[in-house]
């Protein structure tokens, strides 16, 4: 049965069981894009979850999670369709050795090859010619990636949600599929995808709520812990660092301080750990220079402020 | 009601297309409208397409709900009047640039042949307006190609090294399934995307206009080119420069940039294109040309690293700086005594002879010239 949430504070709640806490704004998103069937576009910072979103809709929902990963070239044997060549040539071959092509003219012999037992789908005719009763989820990831044309196509497909196979016909999607796509940004989308799409730009979380996703998502990490990270970490967010630290690395960082045994930061977990949380050397240099002590002191204030 | 949001909104300058209307009205059933910060989302999912204009939107949001409980027709009448006057400003200037093209076309073709030779050669700070004119008329000819990069999209290819399936299969049909003939093909060449960010600050004055000019024709002239402005700060303006009519798309540039003639900044921009565009994909394995004098007000360190940053992720890069040619020039302003190193292409770009040039740099065709 596909679920259909009745307010934005539904979802909330339903996404914080499994395990990913949204923002109102992102909330309120997601449950227009499932009550109006509309693709989501979420574009934002690497690592402030966008990709978990789709995931995550799939764990609630039940539906399956059907990820497109684009990249520059993809084109449609890749991403809607491709047919089973070597089958299709066994097939030929089979039909000439058993005598059983002998007499068919070409119309028919091509009739044959072009079944659907020889298409080979892939993701956006999986998620389109679905024919369960839950409606996948679809995630199309990184769609800046690819080139203006796949966008071209994929607009027609996600505003009709069906699928021409020339040889085969039309595939429309009985439940149409629940869209997610992110973006980062690399070059802009075009207006028209967008235009079809609900957006959201997706912020770094509050310390609040970061807090709240670290003990959800490491639950052996104690509270004193994942308040202190998640302090840390934004102090990071403030030292003008090349990559300031996503909730992924908050996430990874904590469960390296809790795989450690660790229940609080001091210079010395901080300094063995920081590859963790940040992956240039600039930054770490810059945060060495910040001081490795003024950051767990930092830190320390900010768990205490607000408890 | 939506609808008068909307126009709020078009007012402040935010596009709201009658498709995102509706959708808003939709997404109001769903929410309804009794709470604020409700109605504050569903809009920002419908109506917002860009994080640029979030801060344009809280604003004109603001504004609406205070007054939807207030006023609502006052609101409506004076966002009207905004509307009107900011279409009669893109008239009057259509207008007054087509009245002046017009009366000066006899003049300016004669003017533009014989002259064009010695306009090749003269540095753009001696131009005249009229020169400068002409000028621009030159570079709208120049065009770019650039080297070319292996696309991962496939094309059919006769000497290709590749099979081609689905076309052999095709083929194999009509030998009655014997797959006499062969079909190949290869990876297909793409354009390297080419990034150009144009000093826009004081000390560039006498250049600019004339480069904004050369951006321009490489904005419209081919595919995969972005172009953002530095001064003070970071504007980007590809899509400003998008129109085929380099007045119309010079005008709606200029209006988009707010610090032209101001300071540089040139370091902190460098750093903002990094962190926003550059090395999350749009600089990387592209060729990206840096038009600037070099004087920097900011730090140099700060410039220094920017730009081995934008050099460790991009195909090439490139400085044209206008004051090169002077005779005895020696890199001294600081910035660009910094940025120097981490450069691939010094070269010059005073006048129209130069800019082609630069265009060959671009197209790897011309001679690299030596830092």
């Amino acid at each position: 049965m596909a679920i259909s949430p009745s307010t934005p504070a539904d979802v909330a709640q339903a996404l914080s069981i499994h395990g990913y806490i949204p923002d109102e704004g992102l909330a309120t998103s997601i449950f227009l894009a499932m009550t109006l069937h509309r693709p989501l576009l979420l574009e934002g910072e690497a690592g402030v979850g966008k990709t978990e979103v789709a995931k995550v809709l799939s764990r609630w929902t039940g539906g399956e999670l059907i990820r497109l990963q684009c990249y520059e070239g993809i084109d449609v044997s890749q991403a809607v369709y491709d047919w089973d060549y070597s089958r299709q040539l066994l097939h030929l071959r089979a039909a000439e050795a058993t005598g059983e092509s002998q007499g068919l003219s070409t119309d028919d012999l091509e009739a044959q090859l072009y079944q659907e037992k020889f298409l080979l789908k892939r993701a956006l005719l999986q998620a389109i010619g679905n024919t369960g009763t839950i409606p996948p989820v679809l995630l199309i990831d990184e769609v800046d990636r690819a080139d203006d044309e796949f966008e071209a196509y994929l607009l027609e497909v996600l505003s009709e949600f069906q699928i021409t196979v020339p040889e085969l016909g039309r595939f429309s999607a009985t439940h149409p599929p629940l869209v997610v796509l992110t973006s980062n940004r690399t070059r802009d989308v075009h207006d028209a995808l967008k235009r079809r799409c609900l957006y959201h730009w997706v912020e770094h979380p509050d310390f609040e709520r970061e807090v709240a996703i670290v003990r959800l998502r490491v639950p052996q990490a104690l509270d004193s812990l994942a308040r202190q990270v998640a302090g840390a970490v934004e102090t990071l967010r403030t030292l003008n660092l090349y990559k300031p630290p996503g909730v992924a690395e908050t996430i990874d960082w904590a469960q390296a301080l809790a795989a450690l045994g660790r229940q609080h930061l001091d210079e010395a977990v901080v300094a063995a750990t920081l590859g963790t949380v940040l992956k240039y050397r600039e930054d770490q240099d810059r945060t060495r220079q910040h001081g490795l002590a003024a950051l767990v002191k930092q830190a320390l204030e900010r768990s205490l402020a607000t408890s | 009601m939506a609808v008068a949001f909307a126009r709020i909104l078009r007012g402040a300058g935010l596009k709201a297309p009658l498709g995102s209307v509706i959708a808003f009205v939709d997404a109001l059933g769903q929410v309804g409208m009794q709470e604020r910060s409700s109605v504050y989302w569903a809009g920002r999912a419908t109506l917002v397409r860009n994080p640029e204009d979030i801060a344009l939107y809280d604003h004109a949001f603001a504004a609406f709900w205070t007054d939807l409980w207030q006023l609502l027709p006052t609101v409506t009448t004076e966002e009207m009047q905004i509307t009107l006057a900011i279409d009669d400003d893109n008239e009057d200037d259509g207008a007054d640039e087509d009245g002046e093209s017009e009366t000066n076309e006899e003049p300016m073709i004669t003017l533009r042949f014989s002259a064009t030779e010695v306009l090749r050669h003269k540095d753009f700070a001696t131009y005249s307006p009229d020169e400068l004119r002409s000028a621009q008329e030159l570079m709208t000819q120049l065009r770019f190609i650039g080297p070319p990069r292996r696309s991962f999209r496939q094309r059919p290819n006769r000497h290709g090294r590749r099979p081609d399936m689905r076309a052999t299969m095709r083929a194999s049909l009509r030998t009655g399934g014997e797959p006499i003939t062969r079909c190949w093909r290869d990876p297909g060449d793409r354009l390297r995307r080419l990034v150009l960010l144009l000093d826009i600050s004081g000390s560039m004055e006498p250049y600019a206009r004339a480069m904004l000019r050369f951006v321009h024709a490489a904005v419209s002239g081919r595919q995969r080119v972005e172009a953002f402005a530095i001064g003070t700060r970071l504007t980007r303006m590809t899509k400003e420069l998008h129109s085929r009519d380099p007045d119309l798309a010079l005008a709606r540039a200029s209006e988009r940039v707010h610090d032209w003639s101001g300071g540089t900044r040139i370091g902190e921009c460098l750093r903002t294109f990094n962190d926003q565009w550059g090395v999350r994909g749009m600089a990387r394995g592209a060729i990206v040309v840096v038009l600037s004098d070099g004087w920097d007000r900011g730090d140099p360190a700060v410039l220094a690293e920017q730009m081995q940053r934008l050099q460790r992720v991009s195909y090439q890069t490139v400085w044209v700086n206008p004051l090169k040619v002077t005779p005895g020039y020696a890199p001294l302003a600081r910035g660009m005594a910094a940025a120097l190193p981490y450069v691939d292409s010094f070269v010059e770009g005073h006048s129209i002879a130069a800019m082609q040039q630069l265009a060959q740099v671009i197209a790897g065709t011309g001679t690299r010239t030596q830092r």
